[in-house]
């Protein structure tokens, strides 16, 4: 099912969650709504399965208008952050639940079966007796998807699914999401704050900020060509430098580095912490080591540019540096915004 | 369509326009038939027989003395019953001993007996037939058709109003403030005072206001411990009963309504001190008796 | 027993086990030796005397009506002060605990003025030929007025910290209102109806203030057992009176037992498995 967002409003009381938001997403789509809280990602995924009703503008499924249809009419599969799982059925009952009161009426033998089916897939075989207290976070999650699914939806939207969960559980369950989404097609959005979440399960992520879209593309678009300096820092660690662009070149201290198409003048210069390098030569930003934090894969260098700036970068294990070292700090890659 | 549709909600179970309006006015109509009439009659029937009536019931001695006795039976009653609220709060919240379980659902015993039954149990240890009955009247002690009676009474249905107050807030409350009060060297009394009290006020106050509404209001077992005895050991409630069954309803009534105006108050007081948080009781997880109790 | 680290256990819990002693269980107690003091065959014949059969009948029969009302009109009530809101909302919120604050004898005379022929109630009744005072009807009538906050509040909080996505899972799975309701909300407030039931119902079992003024008390049909105690003991009949009201109070414990055993069952799926 395709799903189409029409210069989308929402206010709530005086606060504009949403600001016209315009969004497609193809039939079989898996899209991740990224963005900090209060940026109007949980908003628009309630209003595209009708638990909110939009202020202004349209939400299409396919040919149909679907705006003002209710969220039982709507076809969505709806995974709330923290479950919502009826406590007094048992994990069997809540995946049933939908089935038994659809308008489609079911014998229960048929309920029972396609119960069982959708344990298997969740991998829950057997724990069809439980009830949602008896069960843990990990497991309810999936309980929860389940549901879900139960009603062959349309779409399936899924709000913070991972929150909840410890972090290692969390990275089963989102390759587990994506083989099960890979199995079924089913056209998702899920709504997440955290980027390596997103850019790891979605093939689109669209990144909010204060209710507007700032950027969307493939997690390789979003990465490699950050719009602006609001997305480059949500993605990641970055260093900022304050320099200027000249014919093409922006300049830090005494660093520099190709900045192609960006205006001449003031500017910013962002640069991920692998993209820095430390040399006891110049040229390069003046600087001197206050810390070195050692990690399995590298280490961590935070220094003090001659300029204040803060600036962390990595080094690879084998290389030797100690606080108070003073050097100079080389780009290596960095992205350029003008500041004029 | 238009673009200004600001402030529409996907409705609710049971928002469908016709159930909410009809279901809000069978509610208002049985509410006002139900609550609200009984109350307004009491005011309709006191002055049935104008202001001076009224006046002149609420000065005759036998009614000032019943106001007397209801009085002084709430300011014995009361406070006594608020420190053993405080009491058997504290040692159920802040302790665990064997038994505790058991001590709350003694605790809450008399909110399910029924007055009669308290006052004919009290008749059975202070009466002549009862236990001590005997040996009180040899020293001349008069408990039974008496003030001590009639507040012994008012004591056993009240037990619980303070301690059930305090209970499940204390326990939501944990000891670690007065643990690291009294690790700082503060004394108990000063650790309850300092520390405890004032997160508990507004509760205890609840819980106060509605003992005392209760002690104020006791029929059936003070009117088996009291006697009944005109001008001497009448409560108000009593008194009410007495003028009615003398066919002066306009009397009974004009007593009655002194009692509306407390209970009126009362419900303001409650009002007031929920919004401050108290009296809020915790979703009911677990059966009534075993409320302050930790699974 | 472990160390404890705050002061004041000896001080606060010998004063509670005295109070709760001498407050609560000594005269139950001294109730129970009255009454067992009976041979069984004389407390058998008292308690199942006609006289008082008929009382415990129209007793149980008013309580177990004003109970079901009440147990509708509260859902209902608390449904309406939690999910709407609407001018006066607050005000009723506020008068439902009218009948808790307002005394026993002040609701039974003032019940009997509004239903008597000549009270504003009766007087609309009686064409109809429907009387409640002085009925059995008035003592049904007089227990729903008493134990009509306890559904509604028992249920309200509940009602407030349902989980609104439990509502709205159910939605988008396609539920009715009437599903949801008879499914979700239902089973997830019946701990809470069966608390208010059983307290609803224990307390008109019990009441007397405001029944005796509008039952008009004729023995085997309007008279109920707090009142037949009441009787015994003005006929100076002191072991009659013991004998019905431990009736009374076994009853009582009977129902926190129920209760207690009927709540523990609804909140099975609490239970860690």
């Amino acid at each position: 099912m395709k799903i189409r967002l029409d210069n989308v409003i929402k206010t709530f009381d005086t606060f504009r969650a949403v600001h016209g938001v315009s969004l497609e997403i193809e039939s079989g789509e898996l899209v991740a709504l990224l963005g900090p809280s209060g940026s109007g990602k949980t908003t628009i995924l309630r209003m595209v399965a009708g638990l909110e009703y939009a202020d202004g503008g349209h939400i299409h499924f396919g040919d149909q208008d679907a705006t003002d249809i209710p969220v039982r009419n709507r076809g969505v599969g709806f995974v709330f952050q923290h479950y919502a799982l009826f406590p007094h059925m048992t994990v069997a009952e809540n995946i049933g639940f939908g089935m038994s009161v659809s308008k489609v009426k079911r014998s229960k033998a048929e309920i029972a079966a396609r119960v069982r089916q959708l344990l298997a897939l969740v991998r829950l075989d057997g724990l069809g007796d439980r009830f949602p207290g008896q069960i843990s976070g990990g497991q309810r999650q999936r309980v929860a998807l389940a549901r879900a699914l139960a009603v062959d939806p349309k779409v399936l939207l899924l709000d913070e699914p991972f929150g909840a969960l410890d972090a290692n559980v969390r990275h089963d369950l989102r390759r587990w999401l994506r083989e099960i989404h890979q199995e079924l097609g089913i056209t998702t959005i899920f709504v997440t704050h955290d980027q390596e979440e997103a850019l790891d399960l979605a093939d689109r992520v669209v990144i909010l900020k204060e209710g507007r879209i700032v950027q969307q593309g493939t997690p390789q678009e979003v990465c490699r060509d950050p719009r602006d300096p609001f997305v480059l820092k949500f993605l990641g660690d970055a260093n900022r430098l304050t320099g200027e662009v000249r014919a093409g070149r922006a300049i830090a201290g005494g660093a520099e580095i190709a900045a192609p198409g960006v205006a001449d003048g003031p500017a910013e210069i962002f640069a991920r912490p692998r993209d820095l390098d430390w040399s006891e030569s110049g040229p390069g930003v003046a600087a001197t080591v206050t810390r070195v934090l050692d990690r399995p894969g590298e280490r961590r260098v935070i220094a003090l540019a001659g300029t204040g700036e803060p600036l962390e970068f990595d080094v690879e294990p084998e290389r030797a540096i100690v606080a108070g070292e003073a050097g100079f700090v080389t780009l290596r890659r960095a992205k350029v915004f003008s500041l004029a | 369509m238009s673009h200004t549709r600001h402030g529409r909600k996907p409705p609710r179970v049971g928002d469908h326009p016709l159930f909410r309006r009809s279901l809000i006015g069978i509610v208002l109509v049985l509410g006002a038939l139900l609550i609200l009439a009984p109350l307004i009659v009491i005011g309709v029937e006191a002055f049935r027989q104008g202001w001076q009536a009224y006046i002149a019931t609420l000065a005759h001695p036998d009614t000032r003395h019943a106001i007397m006795m209801t009085v002084v039976t709430a300011l014995i009653a009361v406070p006594v019953n608020t420190a053993f609220g405080i009491a058997a709060a504290w040692s159920i919240t802040k302790f665990d001993f064997p038994g505790k379980r058991l001590l709350l659902v003694v605790i809450e015993i008399p909110f399910s007996v029924s007055p009669i039954v308290a006052g004919v149990a009290y008749l059975f240890v202070y009466g002549l037939q009862g236990l001590f009955g005997p040996w009180l009247d040899q020293h001349d002690i008069k408990i039974l058709f008496a003030l001590p009676g009639i507040v012994l009474a008012s004591m056993f249905v009240t037990a619980p109003f303070v301690a059930r107050e305090l209970i499940p807030l204390m326990q939501a409350q944990g000891r670690d403030l007065e643990e690291a009060a009294t690790s700082l060297g503060a004394s108990g009394w000063r650790t309850f005072l300092a520390v405890t009290l004032p997160n508990i006020k507004w509760a205890l106050l609840y819980g106060v206001v509605l003992c005392n509404a209760r002690v104020m209001g006791e029929f059936g077992a003070v009117s088996i411990v009291s006697g009944n005895i005109r001008g001497q050991t009448n409560t108000l409630p009593l008194h009410i009963e007495l003028l009615y069954h003398d066919y002066q309803a306009a009397g009974a009534f004009a007593s009655a309504s002194i009692l509306a105006v407390i209970a009126v108050f009362t419900i303001i007081a409650k009002v007031a001190l929920e919004r401050r948080g108290a009296g809020r009781r915790k979703v009911l997880a677990s059966p009534p008796a075993s409320e302050g109790t930790r699974p | 027993m472990k160390r404890h680290v705050l002061p004041g256990l000896r001080l606060s819990l010998g004063l509670t086990l005295f109070y709760v002693g001498l407050i609560v269980v000594l005269p139950l107690a001294a109730l129970a030796v009255k009454a067992a003091s009976l041979g069984p065959a004389d407390y058998w014949s008292i308690v199942s005397s006609p006289r008082a059969v008929a009382s415990y009948r129209v007793t149980v029969l008013a309580a177990l009506g004003a109970t079901v009302f009440n147990l509708f009109f509260g859902l209902a009530l608390a449904w309406v002060l939690t999910r709407y809101r609407f001018p006066g909302r607050r005000i009723v919120d506020a008068m439902v605990d009218l009948p808790f604050a307002l005394p026993t004898a002040v609701a039974g005379i003032s019940l009997t003025a509004l239903f008597s022929v000549h009270g504003w109630f009766g007087a609309a009744l009686a064409p109809l030929g429907i009387s409640v005072a002085y009925t059995p009807l008035g003592i049904l009538v007089a227990m729903t007025f008493t134990s009509l906050p306890f559904i509604v509040r028992t249920v309200q909080p509940v009602l407030e910290d349902l989980d609104p996505a439990l509502e709205e899972a159910a939605q988008s799975l396609g539920g009715s209102d009437f599903t949801i309701f008879r499914k979700v909300i239902l089973p997830l407030l019946s701990p809470a109806l069966l608390a208010g039931t059983s307290l609803s119902f224990a307390r008109s079992l019990g009441e007397f203030g405001a029944i005796i003024f509008i039952a008009g008390n004729q023995p085997m049909k309007t008279e109920i057992t707090a009142l037949l105690i009441f009787i015994r003991l003005e006929e100076y009949d002191y072991q009659a009176a013991a004998a019905i009201a431990s009736v009374l109070l076994i009853a009582a414990f009977l129902m926190l037992a129920v209760t207690n055993a009927l709540q523990a069952r609804a909140l099975r799926y609490t239970v860690k498995g």
